[in-house]
């Protein structure tokens, strides 16, 4: 079993096949092993240049992919909008053309806006095109954009999966997809306005896993039977004999606005301890892609409780991070037409 | 076109005398390191054979795809396996052990991974078939066989079943 990577760019995880997942999370398999050397660095991507540009404020994604570009010896750069010329009013298309001219090879890519990604990695492709140089456009990866995708964190979930199910499900650890393959996951929490819910969803949904959202009536998302999903508006049902239970962020702006009515009926109706856990299996993951409102959405007891994957989750982020870009600047070849 | 380079009791004899050169030459602390994929059943052979001599050799692998002096340049490889070295290589006597040695440009990797687990005080290089072609200045201390094989023929090396040797035969 050789899975093989095939698109340009990593704009989602909506339109990716199997494989392509595979060989990502087969990559991030040697990666995560790096991560725990003396030496945490090897020269792979020695002479390559990433810049991650975030257009929103993000701690845990950006340096996890500053320090899987470092880990792989290639030259990062860290771009947020708060210090650029989008403050003096230029446009999306020509930051990215001026940061490509520098002769970036990765482009990683935080919006607010939804498609960003996809229109920068179009846009870019088609200025290749154009060039008589041959010069190769910059890959794009999306590490989130506005209510879209977070692929890296759809991947870095189901790495952690895969490693916790080969353990308990008593397979060699890097044996293939079989380990997480029919999982009941369920998602609980602000679904409508999470990426992480959406690249989730598309995720497990190639693997045959059965996913559960589970959100209050006013944060479901209108588009939800396009993801392949069971809906509960109560968080036992959907929890019940669950793998996986994945915990969302809620995020205070919305309950302060008219989705919501209060802080502490929403942590008394949705908030998930280690009571609510007792509708899952026995054995049951819990994972929170974090930052967490500790006594909101998760009681502190489980965030640090044995069932909890938040920290193996952040390490796994590394080394997937680490594959993304291994996958995506190795890879040598120009544009084709429609290949975006 | 296929001719025999190594039969299968010329293998084993080979390892058995490999396994008491290193010995002899090499100094504990040691360690064995089978470079992905096809040194890792030779450095298992060696370290059950230095143990029947009484010598107990830590074993450990180096995969050198991340290492490859093309690595940025050549198309990703679809796969990469988990390196793993569980012993202490500072200060140690490591011998890297590969199953053919041609360009020696895996071997340079594999020096350059072995480096990131520690300095160990003497790096070794072990190989059961060397086929001439080197295109770097790296020679190796012990030796199975060494055969001139032409560019244009290709080495298969088979462990197991009754097919048991190595051969070479004519790129087809």
């Amino acid at each position: 079993m050789s899975a093989r990577f095939q698109p340009r760019h990593l704009l989602g995880i909506e339109g990716l096949a199997q494989s392509d997942v595979l060989a990502l999370l087969d990559g991030a398999e040697a990666f995560f092993e790096v991560s725990r050397r003396p030496v945490r660095k090897v020269p792979t991507l020695r002479g390559k240049t990433i810049i991650n540009v975030f257009f929103e404020a993000s701690t845990r994604t950006r340096t996890s992919f500053e320090l899987a570009g470092k880990r792989l010896s290639a030259d990062v750069v860290n771009i947020s909008a708060s210090t650029s010329s989008v403050t003096k009013g230029e446009t999306l298309a020509d930051t990215m053309a001026t940061l490509e001219a520098m002769r970036s090879d990765v482009l990683v890519i935080r919006h607010p806006a939804s498609g960003a990604a996809q229109y920068v990695a179009e846009k870019l492709d088609a200025m290749a095109l154009a060039r008589p140089s041959g010069l190769d456009a910059s890959r794009v990866v999306n590490a989130g954009d506005g209510l879209h995708e977070h692929p890296t964190q759809a991947l870095l979930d189901a790495f952690t999966m895969r490693r916790h199910f080969a353990r308990t499900r008593g397979a060699a650890e890097s044996d293939g997809p079989a380990s997480f393959e029919g999982l009941t996951v369920a998602i609980c929490g602000d679904v409508s306005h999470s990426r992480v819910a959406r690249s989730n969803a598309h995720l497990l949904n190639l693997f045959g896993c059965k996913v559960r959202f589970a959100a209050p009536r006013t944060l479901l998302p209108v588009d939800v039977e396009s993801l392949g999903v069971e809906v509960f508006d109560r968080v036992e049902p959907a929890i019940e004999g669950a793998d996986v239970v994945m915990i969302l962020r809620i995020q205070r702006e919305r309950i302060e606005g008219a989705l919501l009515p209060s802080m502490r009926e929403y942590a008394r109706t949705f908030g998930i301890g280690e009571r609510t856990m007792r509708a899952a299996k026995p054995d049951a993951l819990v994972m929170h892609p974090g930052p967490m409102n500790r006594g909101v959405e998760i009681s502190a007891d489980l965030a640090d409780g044995k069932q909890s994957a938040v920290l193996d989750q952040v390490e796994a982020g590394v080394a997937v991070r680490m594959s993304v870009l291994y996958h995506l600047a190795a890879d040598p070849g120009l544009p084709r037409e429609g290949s975006t | 076109m296929k001719r025999a380079l190594f039969s299968s009791d010329e293998i084993d004899r080979a390892i058995a005398r490999i396994a008491l050169e290193i010995l002899e030459r090499t100094r504990a602390p040691r360690g064995l390191v089978g470079i992905r994929r096809g040194g890792g059943p030779v450095a298992e052979l060696l370290a059950e054979a230095m143990s029947k001599a009484g010598a107990t050799t830590p074993l450990g692998t180096v995969d050198i795809a991340l290492y490859r002096d093309d690595a940025a340049s050549a198309p990703p490889d679809p796969k990469i396996g988990p390196s793993r070295i569980d012993f202490q290589v500072d200060g140690a006597d490591v011998i890297l052990v590969d199953d053919v040695l041609q360009t020696a440009r895996t071997v340079r990797a594999a020096i350059d991974a072995l480096l990131d687990w520690g300095r160990p005080r003497r790096i070794w290089l072990a190989s059961l078939l060397d086929r001439g072609g080197r295109e770097l200045p790296i020679a190796p201390d012990f030796v199975g066989r060494a055969i001139e094989v032409s560019p244009s023929e290709r080495v298969a090396l088979i462990w197991t079943g009754t097919e048991r040797g190595a051969w070479a035969e004519t790129k087809g």
